[in-house]
C-alpha cells in the first residue's frame, strides 16, 4: 500500500504488474474479442481456432458493418430472412438516438429545476422528499412493469415514442434531482444573492448566475442518463417491438434467432457501444458521483 | 460620515428605478413550479402503477383471458397460494444463490484491484477508466459478449479444451453450472464499481495515519488491518448493499443469456425472471402482482439498510 513512498524491490514490481495484466485481461477480453471478431469474415468467425490478430492471422473485412448500416443488401450464405433482420439496425440505431436524446434533455430540463428547489428553498419535509423521489428509482422494474403495460395499452402509449419517452425521463428524474441537487449544494449561494442585491429577480439570478455555473454538472449528468436510456431493454421489449424499438431489444430478438450470425452482431454491438465508450471517458472524473447517485462525491 | 454613505450606497439595488422582470414570481411560486412537474411525473408513471398493482395483487384476474371484465377480488389467496408454493422458495434460493457470490466476489476482486490501483504509475489514468467500461454498457450487450464467448464451442471451451484438456463446459446449458455462469457475467460487468467506490475509500485515507505506523515500525497486515480497513468499511458497505439490491433486480443479463425460463429446469431463473414469466408469459396478471409485491418488500427492507449506512458514513464524516 502507498508504495509509492517506498522504494519497491524487482520482484515486488514484477508481482505487481503480473497481478494487474491478469485483472486487466479479464475486463478488457470480452471487449477485444468482440471487436476483432466484427471484422472476420462468416467462416473466420466460426472457425473453431481463435485468431486475435488482423493482417497476420487473418484477413479484416468490413463487410459486417457494411451489412448493417447499410442494409441487407450484401449476399452471403446467410438465409434473406436473417439479412431482413439485420437491416433494421439502422432504425433501430436511430430511434435509439431519438429517445435516448429526447429523455435526457427531458430529464436533465425537469430534474435541475426540482434539485434548484430543493437545495434552495425551504421545502417542507425536504429529506422525504428527497427519499421519496429516490425511493421510485430503487423499485425493480418488473414490478412497474404490469401496470405501466396496462396503462400502456389503455393510452395507446405502446409502440410510440412519447410512451417509451416518458418512461425514460421518469426513469432518470430521480438521478437527476439527486446528482444535480449535489452540485447545487456546492455552488455558493452568494452567487445569486449578489445577482439579486445587484436588481436581478429570482429567476433572472437562476438563468443567469446559476445555470451557466451549473453547466458541466449538468452535462455530466445528461451523459449518465443518457446512458441509461441508451441501455435499458426491460421497458423496451416489452412495449416497444416495432415501430418505436431501440437496439437493445433488436439485439435480444436477433440472438433468438436460431443460426446467429455473430459478425454482424459483433458489428452491430461495436456500433451500439462505441458512444458509450466516448462517454465514459467524458465523464470520467464524475463516475464515482454518477454511479452512486451523487452520494458519494470525493 | 464617508463610510456610513458608502454603505448606503451599496445596500440600495443599482437598477433601482426598474423593477426586475418576473419579480412577480416569488420565491414560494417559483419553488411550487419547479418541484410540481417532476412529482407529478412521478406519482403517474411509478406511484400510481404500484398502487393499481397492489390492487390487482388481491384479485384472480388476467389482462389476457379476463380483458373488458371487472377484476375478481380474491383477498390474501395470491399471497397465501405464493408463499406455500414450493416454487416461490426456489427462485428466491436461485436469486440468493446467484446474489451472495456475485456480491462477495465482487467486493473482494474490487477491493484488491482497488488495492493494486492505489499507487502512481504510468499508464494509470487510461488503465482504470478502460476497466470501468464494463459496467457502462447495456447488459443486453454485455449477455452477448458473454454468449458469444460461452457457446458450446465458443473461445472458452476452445482453450479448457485445447489448453487445460478437460471437457468442454456447458455453461449456458448445463442445470449446475448456469448459476456460476450467471455470476461470472455479473463480475465482469460489475467488480468495476467496487473497484470505482473502493478506491474512493482508499484515497480518502489520511496519509498521515501511515506516516505514524511506519514511525512505529508497523507491519503491512498491521497497517491494513487497523488503518486501512477500518477507514474504507463505511463506504463498502454502501457499495455492497448498493450492489445487493442491483443484483437481486437480476433481470436483463439472465434473460438475454439463458432466456424467460431461465435455463434449463429454470435452473437459473431468478425471481425478477419469474415474475416476467408469470405476467407476460403465463398471463397470471393477479398472481404476478403479488409476486412483485413480494419481492418490492424485500427490497424496501435492503433500502432501509441501505439509507441508515448512508446516513451512518455522513455522521462519521
Amino acid at each position: 500500500m502507498m508504495a509509492g513512498t517506498q522504494r519497491q524491490s524487482l520482484l515486488q514490481r514484477i508481482g505487481f504488474w503480473l497481478a494487474l495484466g491478469l485483472v486487466f485481461f479479464f475486463f478488457m477480453f470480452p471487449l477485444y474479442w468482440i471487436t476483432v471478431s466484427s471484422i472476420k469474415t462468416r467462416a473466420e468467425v466460426i472457425s473453431r481456432v481463435p485468431t486475435y490478430i488482423p493482417f497476420v492471422q487473418f484477413e479484416p473485412t468490413l463487410e459486417n458493418y457494411a451489412s448493417v448500416l447499410i442494409g441487407g443488401s450484401i449476399q452471403s450464405e446467410t438465409g434473406v430472412r436473417a439479412s431482413a433482420d439485420l437491416s433494421a439496425f439502422r432504425d433501430r440505431l436511430i430511434n435509439s438516438i431519438i429517445i435516448a436524446g429526447t429523455s435526457t434533455l427531458l430529464a436533465v430540463g425537469l430534474g435541475t429545476l426540482t434539485a434548484y428547489a430543493v437545495s434552495r428553498f425551504r421545502i417542507p419535509a425536504e429529506n422525504d422528499v428527497m427519499f421519496f423521489i429516490l425511493s421510485t428509482r430503487m423499485l425493480p422494474p418488473v414490478v412497474v412493469l404490469i401496470p405501466i403495460f396496462l396503462l400502456f395499452s389503455d393510452l395507446k402509449l405502446n409502440n410510440s415514442y412519447p410512451g417509451i419517452i416518458l418512461l425514460y425521463t421518469t426513469f432518470n428524474l430521480p438521478f437527476v434531482v439527486w446528482m444535480m441537487k449535489g452540485f447545487f449544494d456546492e455552488i455558493p449561494v452568494e452567487y445569486e444573492e449578489a445577482a439579486m442585491i445587484d436588481g436581478y429577480s429570482r429567476l433572472e439570478a437562476i438563468w443567469k448566475i446559476v445555470i451557466p455555473e451549473a453547466i458541466p454538472a449538468m452535462a455530466a449528468t445528461a451523459v449518465f442518463s443518457a446512458i441509461v436510456a441508451w441501455n435499458e431493454f426491460v421497458l423496451a421489449n416489452l412495449l416497444n417491438r416495432d415501430y418505436a424499438a431501440t437496439v437493445p431489444p433488436w439485439l435480444n430478438s436477433i440472438i433468438g434467432v436460431g443460426a446467429v450470425e455473430w459478425g454482424r452482431l459483433a458489428a452491430a454491438s461495436v456500433v451500439f457501444v462505441i458512444p458509450i465508450v466516448v462517454f465514459t471517458f467524458l465523464v470520467r472524473n464524475h463516475l464515482l458521483r454518477g454511479v452512486t447517485f451523487g452520494a458519494v462525491r470525493r | 460620515m464617508a463610510d456610513s454613505q458608502l454603505a448606503q450606497q451599496r445596500a440600495t439595488p443599482a437598477p433601482q428605478t426598474l423593477r426586475p422582470r418576473f419579480s412577480w414570481l416569488t420565491d414560494r411560486w417559483l419553488a411550487i413550479s419547479f418541484i410540481t412537474p417532476t412529482m407529478a411525473i412521478l406519482l403517474f408513471i411509478t406511484i400510481f402503477p404500484l398502487v393499481w398493482s397492489l390492487y390487482l395483487s388481491f384479485t384472480d384476474w388476467s389482462v389476457i383471458r379476463d380483458a373488458g371484465t371487472v377484476p375478481e377480488w380474491v383477498g390474501t389467496a395470491n399471497y397465501v397460494d405464493l408463499l406455500t408454493n414450493r416454487r416461490t422458495w426456489e427462485r428466491f434460493i436461485v436469486t440468493g444463490q446467484f446474489v451472495l457470490p456475485a456480491v462477495t466476489i465482487e467486493l473482494l476482486l474490487g477491493f484488491a484491484t482497488a488495492m493494486l490501483l492505489n499507487r502512481p504509475f504510468r499508464g494509470r489514468g487510461g488503465i482504470m477508466t478502460l476497466m470501468l467500461i464494463p459496467m457502462m454498457l447495456s447488459p443486453v450487450v454485455v449477455a452477448l459478449f458473454w454468449r458469444f464467448m460461452m457457446q458450446g464451442e465458443g473461445v472458452i471451451n476452445y482453450y479448457i479444451v485445447n489448453l487445460l484438456g478437460q471437457e468442454p463446459v456447458l455453461w449456458l446449458t448445463d442445470r449446475s453450472i448456469v448459476i456460476w455462469s450467471l455470476v461470472l457475467v455479473d463480475v465482469w460487468m460489475w467488480t468495476p464499481f467496487m473497484m470505482l467506490i473502493s478506491l474512493a475509500g482508499l484515497s480518502a485515507v489520511p496519509k498521515y495515519l501511515y506516516e505514524a505506523a511506519a514511525v512505529d515500525r508497523a507491519g503491512a497486515w498491521f497497517r491494513f488491518r487497523h488503518i486501512t480497513l477500518p477507514m474504507v468499511t463505511p463506504l463498502l458497505l454502501i457499495a455492497v448493499i448498493f450492489r445487493t439490491m442491483d443484483a437481486y433486480k437480476l433481470f436483463d443479463q439472465a434473460f438475454v443469456l439463458l432466456g424467460n425460463r431461465g435455463g434449463p429446469g429454470r435452473a437459473g431463473q431468478t425471481a425478477a425472471l419469474w415474475v416476467y414469466e408469470e405476467a407476460f408469459t403465463n398471463w397470471n396478471t393477479g398472481s404476478a402482482s403479488a409476486l412483485g409485491y413480494i419481492m418490492l418488500i424485500v427490497i424496501i427492507a435492503l433500502a432501509n439498510l441501505f439509507v441508515r449506512a448512508l446516513n451512518a458514513s455522513k455522521g462519521a464524516d
